[in-house]
């Protein structure tokens, strides 16, 4: 078992996810999305080999309407 | 084109730069950047919902990238270091794309900018290649400092975000665009078109709004408005104006050849 955040909730894993495997966990499948993980980007080339580790804090963001 | 606004050595033709926010749905958002003929458009970055359904559409889905260029934002930011994460965030998301626009504010009331940090945000983006265009205050001393640092743009606000109160300051509004190399776009405070007229034939290189046509009655209708307006003060500002002659009548009719007064023989 592992903890990590996501975009400020606490996630209990099962077992060691890679960043995409993360992403489609939480339903952003396919989603134009850019992820920090613990105050650094992770390029997107390398969301599929990044493997998380227990305590990091993800930060998962999209392009909203905004002045 | 015939002239251009370039911003970061790229030439648009439009000097309307429309934010995304605060409309009814994502179609309304599409009408009302189409009519205003906006090219540059706002975005705002947040955190994904959880729990997103994954067929839900997103903002990027309606403005297509081949007709907007995206600039990001950091609105809602209140540290230089909350602004440069969240605008390398936008360039990730992005696909590397440089050209962002920093706030960073300092009340949430007001939503003034926090000069001391927006300066030291500004100083890291340019270093680490970003083209920054910066919402700033309209003190003339902090506007050149952020050209100095290097920023592609300097928005000084006309009244307060989101206040429709209009152009407050016009003098100091001319202090920066008549020392300023880089584009001088007012962002926030336009509340009207004569708003952005006024703002263009003081000089101003282009104008940034949002709540102005969002909140209208009708945002289809005073976005095209809006497109008209900047483009009419721009065209008045190229022309150069009379010059005020304060008191003093001058008729634009002949003054001789008048008929005579009835029952007196000229």
């Amino acid at each position: 078992m592992l903890t990590v955040t996501f975009n400020g909730q606490t996630q209990t894993l099962k077992h060691r996810l890679t960043v995409r495997d993360m992403l489609d966990y939480m339903g952003l499948a396919g989603k134009r999305v850019a992820v920090e993980r613990n105050g650094h980007i992770v390029p997107r080339a390398e969301h599929g080999e990044i493997l998380l580790h227990d305590g990091d804090s993800l930060e998962v963001i999209a392009a909203v309407g905004g002045g | 084109m015939q002239d251009p606004l370039i911003i970061a050595g790229r030439p648009y033709t439009s000097r309307l730069l429309v934010g995304t926010g605060k409309y009814k749905d994502f179609d309304e958002t599409r009408l009302a950047m189409e009519a205003s003929g906006a090219e540059i458009v706002t975005v705002a970055i947040r955190r994904t919902n959880i729990g997103q359904s994954a067929g839900e559409p997103s903002l990027l889905d309606y403005l297509p990238p081949s007709r907007y260029t995206y600039l990001p934002n950091t609105a809602g930011c209140y540290t230089a270091e909350d602004a440069v994460r969240t605008l390398r965030l936008a360039r990730e998301l992005l696909d590397g794309h440089a050209l962002v626009k920093l706030e960073v504010l300092g009340d949430p009331n007001n939503l003034y900018p926090n000069m001391p940090e927006t300066l030291k945000a500004a100083r890291t983006l340019v270093n680490e290649g970003f083209d920054v265009m910066v919402y700033c205050s309209d003190d003339p001393i902090q506007a050149r400092m952020l050209e100095d640092i290097g920023c592609v743009a300097v928005m000084p606000l006309a009244s307060i975000i989101g206040s429709g109160m209009g152009i407050l300051n016009p003098w100091n509004l001319r202090l920066i665009i008549d020392n300023a190399k880089v584009p001088v776009l007012v962002d926030a405070g336009v509340g009207t078109a004569s708003d952005a007229a006024i703002a263009m034939e003081l000089g101003c290189d282009a104008v940034l709004m949002n709540s102005a046509i969002a909140h209208a009655r009708d945002p289809v209708l005073m976005a095209g408005a809006m497109r008209h307006a900047v483009r009419a003060g721009r065209e008045a500002f190229l022309a150069g104006r009379m010059p005020r002659k304060l008191y003093m009548a001058e008729a634009s009719s002949p003054a001789t050849g008048m008929i005579s007064p009835l029952g007196k023989a000229a």
